[in-house]
């Protein structure tokens, strides 16, 4: 792994990234051989395995010599890999979701009793930490990179350092995701990994955060583009909400266990701060610097307003992290937190709408692309979706209508409508550009299969969140209903056996979503391999890359 | 205030103008609950959880039954009538992490304690359906053949109290015989385990007398939900509680 | 420390913070100045770069 002679300059990631991978690796076989507890052992084992392939695939690229990729003005291979990465957490998550849905449609079924790991309960947070994390997270990754280059015109900053963070973060899924199955969790929405691997987490994602900021230190545009901004919210906001929400105190330094630091109402407010600002970080913050990045560059157009831009940025942030206490009305939380929760929560329908009219008005003008581009199709009506849901959820945070719709499955419809219509169809849409572009291929194999994954996953994100709605309602007024004489209408098992045949239509659009995912990923699988579907000539391809469109 | 080109110019101005204003909310929302007197209330009853509790309780969130069971019944007159008096804040107050969920695919655990037998437990939890035809509950028979590993006890009591939960010296040193001694009818230690957690119940919880198994530990955690605090001497409408 | 402590500083300054960082990036993002800056970053995606 010696640098090549024609490079003369002496590069200390070369040695240092291997170096600590080598540590964590004899880390790791130290756990694994010392720790009395078996899943502890697995655990370790687990993790030695993913730093055993990022050094294996580190050798495996540095050892003829320093790739070109390394040398090129942009660093392309990492965003390369983190497509496919996305690509393949996004269908394993998608899949689980559907195996979780089917189990509630379907308990005789999917239920085995021999095999704890099939359980609901330890395949949830593996659904859950699969599409927002895995898929999620490899997104926000491979898009950062790719986006923070081209508007800083500077090569990504590091060196190797990029590489460990995203082999750090697939570790990271690796051993979370099985510590689930096994029976490994702190027990907290959306935070369920056990303490040593939230340190590990701490470590990748601070390199993150170091990396994407040396590369805006080496940018040679003055101005740093709005979504940089975004990217640098959503790294800077994780990072505090993560570290805060899971300190605790491990039962032991070679164990699984761990308790966490606050309890009771702290830690629920703690937590809900924590999830909904997961929400609002990771799974807004971030996914809003795509759309300043690829619908004015899918568009070729700039952004409607710049400076509503950055009122929507600076409104967006400060507000969302107030809105955490609506998940938690009418609990033993104290009202004071209860009304500055709803408060906030209903302001936030402000920026969230100026943001959604800056992307939608983007398109003012050329709005016939839509007619003919199906992947800015997808980017605007991922858009559309974020205003849905993001009125949707100051409508839930209101006392009145959480009393409502809270613990049921409106919930559920209402994350779904923001992960399926918005998130999905944001990173869908920025996966299609990504990979031509990439790839350097004229554009994708196949046009006609984004429409068919459009269409199919639109009528499953329909039957999805309108079964829901439904469900949710249906199960909140049975709750609450009374008869004539006074008495509670309906024992809980009545309002499940009413749940039924929503669940089964939750499954069905659920399966349509992934269908969709599963056109998208053999799309995207031959567009990489180079390959141009035969009935649809190129010279007919409705979308040119920008790179060839301006050549 | 208007020379924001320096903002813009240095990234790790923007850095801190992100931290400022996303810290400020949250230490505006979550310190006071620690410093406000009202957060919570004043009870009588509440200990802390004994060994086989909480490795009940280990096991409860292990298994992710916080995903679809919640444990806070909210005031409204549904609830109430249907779980029994409102949560109270007290009634979390050691529990690390708190398990209040946020759905109910299945009903509120909340005050679920002494409301079944053991038996009815065992039969549900081994499988759901047999005892509730339209449930959609997984099933989990495996726990009544998992023995619990009673020798780190005591390192789990002693990491809870770091983290403030109410164990004393005693407690932790007796942890494992606690442990054994509440699941095991007519077991020697009975007495002081008895004197150390107040109002504690003690037996056989999975039906098999000899193995102190993840079944008993559940069943215990999930026998005791609810009933530590006494209703008869809280005044809800006292000052104090007012919040 | 007691609740109408809180309450209290938090109606006046909590108002005043949140005004004044509102106004702030009101002023910021339509000062007259900073046009041109923003024209120009928005293009900033759009100009061809791939090297």
């Amino acid at each position: 792994m010696q640098p090549a002679p024609s490079n003369a300059e002496f590069r200390l990631d070369l040695f240092a990234v291997p170096a600590v991978l080598v540590s964590f690796l004899l880390l790791g076989f130290f756990v694994a051989a010392k720790t009395p507890d078996p899943l502890m052992a697995l655990q370790a084992w687990t993790f030695m395995a993913g730093i055993g392939v990022a050094l294996f695939w580190l050798v495996q690229h540095y050892k003829n010599g320093i790739p070109d990729d390394d040398r090129s003005a942009y660093a392309n291979d990492i965003v390369k890999a983190g497509v496919i990465a996305s690509m393949f957490w996004g269908i394993a998550g998608m899949l689980v979701g559907v195996i979780i849905a089917l189990q509630l449609a379907f308990p005789t079924i999917f239920y085995f009793p021999d095999f704890p790991f099939t359980n609901f309960g330890r395949l949830r947070p593996l659904h859950t930490s699969a599409v927002v994390f895995a898929f999620g997270g490899n997104v926000l990754i491979a898009t950062s990179f790719y986006v923070v280059q081209r508007t800083s015109k500077a090569r990504l900053a590091g060196g190797l350092w990029p590489w460990f963070v995203f082999w750090g973060y697939q570790t990271f899924i690796l051993v979370a995701g099985t510590g689930y199955l096994i029976g490994v969790t702190q027990g907290r929405e959306y935070a369920e990994p056990e303490w040593y691997m939230d340190l590990w987490l701490t470590l990748v994602w601070v390199t993150y955060l170091l990396v994407f900021l040396g590369t805006l230190w080496k940018r040679k545009e003055p101005h740093i583009y709005v979504a940089n901004w975004f990217y640098l919210a959503f790294i800077v906001t994780v990072a505090m909400l993560h570290i805060v929400n899971n300190l605790a105190v491990p039962v032991s330094w070679l164990g699984i266990k761990s308790y966490s630091a606050f309890a009771g109402v702290q830690d629920a407010l703690t937590q809900w701060w924590y999830g909904h600002n997961a929400v609002g970080f990771f799974l807004t913050a971030g996914f809003l610097a795509i759309m300043y990045y690829f619908i004015p560059k899918q568009a070729q157009r700039p952004v409607y307003s710049y400076r509503l831009s950055i009122v929507h940025f600076w409104s967006l942030i400060f507000i969302y992290i107030w809105a955490g206490p609506h998940h938690l009305h009418y609990t033993a939380l104290p009202v004071w937190a209860q009304t500055l929760g709803m408060t906030f929560s209903i302001m936030l329908w402000m920026p969230s709408w100026g943001g959604m009219i800056n992307g939608l008005m983007t398109l003012s003008g050329a709005w016939d692309k839509l007619r003919t581009d199906p992947i800015l199709r997808m980017l605007v009506v991922s858009v559309a979706f974020y205003g849905m849901s993001t009125f949707e959820g100051p409508v839930m945070s209101i006392k009145a209508v959480n009393a409502l719709s809270h613990y049921t499955d409106w919930t559920i419809g209402h994350v779904h409508s923001g992960a399926l219509g918005w998130v999905g169809f944001v990173s869908f849409g920025a996966l299609y550009c990504l990979t031509p572009w990439l790839w350097k291929r004229q554009r994708l194999y196949s046009m006609s299969l984004v429409e068919w994954h459009f269409g199919i996953s639109t009528i499953g994100i329909v039957f999805y969140i309108t079964s829901m709605w439904v469900s949710g309602i249906m199960q909140g007024l049975m709750w609450r209903a009374y008869n004539d004489f006074g008495f509670l209408e309906y024992s809980f098992v009545e309002t499940v056996e009413a749940m039924h045949p929503y669940y089964i239509i939750r499954a069905f659009g659920g399966l349509l979503y992934l269908t969709g995912t599963l056109i998208m990923a053999y799309n995207l699988w031959r567009t990489i391999r180079g390959d141009v579907r035969a009935s649809e000539p190129l010279a007919l391809g409705p979308q040119m890359t920008p790179q060839l469109a301006t050549a | 205030m208007f020379n924001h080109g320096i903002l813009e110019r240095n990234s790790l101005l923007l850095v801190v103008g992100i931290l400022i204003v996303v810290a400020i909310g949250g230490i505006v929302e979550i310190a006071p609950l620690f410093y406000l007197e009202s957060t919570i209330e004043k009870v009588q009853g509440m200990r802390p959880y004994t060994p086989l509790e909480l490795t009940g309780r280990t096991i409860y969130v292990r298994e992710g039954c916080y995903l679809c069971h919640s444990q806070m019944i909210r005031p409204l007159r549904d609830e109430v009538e249907r779980y029994g008096h409102y949560s109270l804040a007290a009634e979390s107050m050691y529990d690390h992490p708190f398990q209040w969920g946020s759905k109910r695919t299945g009903p509120d655990l909340a005050r679920v304690g002494a409301k079944y037998s053991d038996e009815w437990h065992r039969a549900h939890l081994a499988d759901p359906r047999s005892v509730v035809p339209e449930s959609v509950m997984p099933p989990y028979v495996f726990l009544a053949n998992a023995d619990i590993n009673v020798d780190t006890i005591a390192d789990a009591l002693k990491a809870g109290s770091m983290v403030g939960m109410p164990y004393s010296d005693d407690m932790i040193a007796n942890a494992k015989a606690d442990l054994i001694a509440q699941a095991t009818p007519d077991a020697d230690g009975i007495d002081a385990f008895k004197k150390r957690y107040a109002k504690a119940e003690a037996r056989d919880f999975d039906g098999d007398p000899k193995r102190v198994t993840e079944m008993d530990a559940l069943i215990a955690y999930l026998q005791m939900l609810g009933t530590l605090v006494d209703f008869k001497t809280y005044q809800a409408d006292a000052p104090e509680n007012r919040r | 420390m007691d609740y109408d402590t809180i309450s209290t500083f938090s109606k006046s300054w909590g108002l005043v913070y949140l005004v004044g960082l509102f106004l702030g990036v009101c002023i910021y993002a339509f000062w007259p100045r900073n046009q041109a800056k923003f024209d120009k970053a928005a293009r900033v995606p759009l100009e061809e770069d791939d090297r």
